[in-house]
């Protein structure tokens, strides 16, 4: 197993970790940290793959992923504390207002 | 090239626009010289095309304005054409159509729509010309359906009162119904001759060769669009309606000009009806039974304009049988000594009416001949001229239509003529009655309407003068023998010949006749005709309810359409089969949603997993297919 093989399960690995995580955890802060979990390890992929192909676009597309996660971060963070002010909990269930 | 023709055909229109768009902004002024001046600039026009045409030996002067349409090699034109009978026609409506317009300011002075008053009658006078002086049937139907639409436009002028709102929906109901005929006879002659043009129409019928359609079937339709617009049986319920409108309006448009204008289809018309002696025979029997028919409404009216629709009904209808005998010069004769005599009529009764502000009830007038002396000596004259007193215009006229129906070799007979003089003898009697229940006798006026009765201004008077003096000396000119461009007289039937100078001293006996029974009856206060009345009390009855046509229309045709329309058209077709329809989709709907939105539990991991599930079949999918 060369170098490249590893990089690319340890991407694939954190970024089941996080799928995990968002699906499992009740936590809405975990829930959010589980989710950068998997933009690292889309990142960690893109770098490997830059690094193969030697290109740059790789390496630019990771700068993007990390501005817009960033953004992301910046409103969601905002938005989990107005919840959590409002009900008083972190717990995912009961943000259900959206059922039909 | 000039554009004479069609100059005078669009001045009118330039009149409705302007008065139309800018009346009420530049003010009445303003509306009175353009509504007045452009109608005689038209009829200064006619003259000079009058001159023109007989300058140049009666040749027709044929204008093309426009080209509409090329259909399949064939061109449709709006193009005039400008011959004797146009131009009998063109100067009645221009000459009679501005002194009318004149008189309308002082009738129309306080009313507060004077600028659409104006465009309408601006409006009409366009349409109207565009009628007579059409080339083809097509010209000839935008014509004939736009007086129609101004006619509703002015019967409806006071709309805020619903009746006449109503009687104006009457006529231009019943007026369609015509118009369908008129259509297809249209059609047929499209189909057959492959143009609508009426001369060419009619030179393919009289040049004999084999005609492709049968001649009566094209006149019967046509003469039924002319039913309509002239108010015959049995489509002549529409005209004493028509009388909500204001009174200019009705002398202009529903007798002097307008309902002449199926009398002038059918004389324009005359090589089809020529070769069809049934169609001709049909027109002769429905104008016999209008004329007679009518006149005996007439005598039972109390509304001094139902009067004078009645016997404009009857007098349409005098014309008819001249059309029917073949005498179309004579047709168009009393057309023209009947514009001026009824226009004056009306006019007079506008004033009348005028003087006892609004009043139209003939048992609340009498004695006003000394408070209005102009308007009843110009009444009177017209009176004469209508009943058939020598030497006025009616006279005439009136005395060629009863000679050509008892001795036309082209269906004249003995009993026509008596239908026709006993009509005559009872225009004489209902004339001579309203004028002098109107006119003569002890005043029968509410007090306080009496204190107000006053003469017209001079812009009306005038105009009831210069009528008077054109009832009074119209028949002198020959028209007649002046219109070479129809097919000439019937010869009468060599053996009747003596009978002509006794049949005119009997058409004389008869006016005065009715003069004399009027008199008798309306003289000293009506005490005669308030005696014999309790005795004819059903037929009064009977007569004054108009035959009571309107009341079996409403039966017959009326009743089942509400009752169609209720039933089955609302009940089943709209509220069962389009709100049913319409209502089973929305519930459709709800429905699918209600079963969909089950779906959204609101459960962010179940939707995580979900995008999951998603990401995983993707995956596969573009394995599988590489």
């Amino acid at each position: 197993m060369d170098r490249v093989q590893l990089l690319l399960a340890l991407s694939m690995a954190l970024f089941v970790l996080g799928l995990l995580g968002v699906i499992i955890r009740r936590n809405l802060l975990v829930m959010l940290m589980c989710m950068e979990l998997m933009l690292n390890g889309v990142n960690l992929s893109l770098v490997t793959f830059a690094q193969q192909t030697g290109t740059a676009s790789g390496a630019v597309l990771v700068f993007l992923i990390f501005v817009v996660a960033a953004a992301e971060i910046a409103i969601a963070i905002p938005i989990v504390l107005l919840l959590v002010r409002s009900r008083r909990t972190l717990e995912a269930d009961a943000y259900a207002d959206l059922k039909g | 090239m000039t554009h004479l023709l069609t100059l005078i055909v669009v001045l009118p229109l330039a009149g409705f626009l302007l008065n139309g768009m800018l009346g009420n902004r530049l003010g009445n002024r303003f509306v009175t010289v353009v509504g007045c001046g452009l109608p005689v600039v038209s009829f200064l026009i006619a003259i000079r095309c009058l001159a023109d045409l007989l300058g140049g030996g009666s040749v027709p002067l044929v204008e093309t304005a426009y080209t509409w349409t090329r259909v399949a090699g064939r061109s449709f034109d709006i193009a005039f054409y400008f011959d004797r009978l146009s131009a009998v026609m063109t100067l009645i409506v221009t000459g009679v159509g501005s002194l009318i317009h004149v008189y309308s300011t002082g009738y129309m002075k306080e009313d507060k729509s004077y600028a659409r008053f104006f465009a309408y009658l601006n409006l009409f006078l366009f349409f109207m010309l565009s009628l007579v002086l059409g080339r083809s049937l097509l010209v000839l139907f935008v014509g004939w359906e736009g007086v129609g639409l101004a006619s509703y436009l002015l019967i409806g002028f006071w709309f805020e009162d619903p009746v006449n709102a109503r009687a104006g929906k009457k006529a231009f109901v019943t007026n369609r119904i015509g118009d369908a005929g008129f259509l297809l006879g249209m059609f047929l002659l499209y189909w057959a001759f492959g143009t609508l043009d009426m001369d060419k129409i009619n030179a393919a019928f009289t040049s004999g060769a084999a005609p492709v359609v049968s001649a009566s079937l094209a006149g019967i339709l046509l003469f039924i669009g002319a039913t309509g617009k002239s108010a015959q049986i049995p489509l002549h319920v529409w005209l004493p309606d028509a009388m909500a409108g204001p009174t200019p309006v009705s002398a202009l448009i529903h007798a002097a000009t307008m309902v002449t204008a199926g009398v002038y289809l059918v004389a324009r018309m005359s090589g089809l009806y020529l070769q069809a002696p049934e169609a001709s025979q049909v027109i002769t029997v429905i104008g016999a039974l209008t004329a007679f028919f009518a006149a005996t409404v007439a005598v039972a009216q109390t509304d001094i304009k139902k009067v004078l629709a009645y016997s404009t009904v009857s007098q349409l209808g005098f014309m008819f049988v001249a059309l029917g005998v073949g005498a179309y010069g004579v047709a168009i004769f009393h057309l023209y000594t009947h514009a001026f005599f009824k226009a004056c009529l009306f006019l007079g009764a506008g004033s009348v009416i005028h003087a006892l502000g609004g009043e139209q009830d003939i048992r609340k007038m009498g004695g006003l001949a000394k408070r209005i002396p102009i308007t009843f000596v110009t009444f009177a004259i017209a009176t004469a001229a209508i009943a058939g007193i020598p030497p006025l215009a009616g006279f005439f006229s009136k005395d060629e239509i009863l000679w050509f129906a008892f001795g036309s070799s082209r269906g004249g007979s003995p009993w026509l003529w008596a239908v026709a003089a006993a009509t005559a003898l009872l225009t004489a009697f209902y004339m001579f009655r309203l004028l002098w229940l109107t006119f003569l006798g002890a005043s029968r006026m509410a007090p306080e309407t009496e204190h107000h009765v006053h003469e017209s201004p001079w812009s009306m008077t005038s105009i009831l003068i210069v009528l008077a003096a054109l009832s009074a000396v119209g028949g002198f000119f020959d028209v007649p023998h002046f219109l070479i461009s129809l097919p000439p007289l019937p010869t009468p039937r060599e053996e009747l010949h003596h009978f002509e100078l006794p049949l005119l001293g009997i058409s004389i006996v008869i006016a005065l006749t009715g003069l004399a029974g009027a008199a008798f009856f309306f003289g000293r206060g009506g005490a005669r005709a308030d005696a014999v009345r309790p005795r004819l009390a059903t037929l009064h009855r009977l007569l004054s309810g108009k035959y009571f046509v309107d009341e079996a229309y409403d039966l017959v045709i009326a009743r089942p359409l509400y009752w169609i329309s209720e039933r089955v058209f609302l009940r089943l077709g709209d509220r069962v089969l389009i709100d049913g329809s319409l209502h089973g989709l929305a519930r459709l709907a709800q429905r699918t949603a209600g079963a969909l939105s089950r779906v959204q539990t609101g459960n962010l991991h179940l939707y995580a997993f979900l995008v999951l599930l998603g990401s995983i079949a993707c995956l596969v999918w573009s394995f599988r297919h590489g």
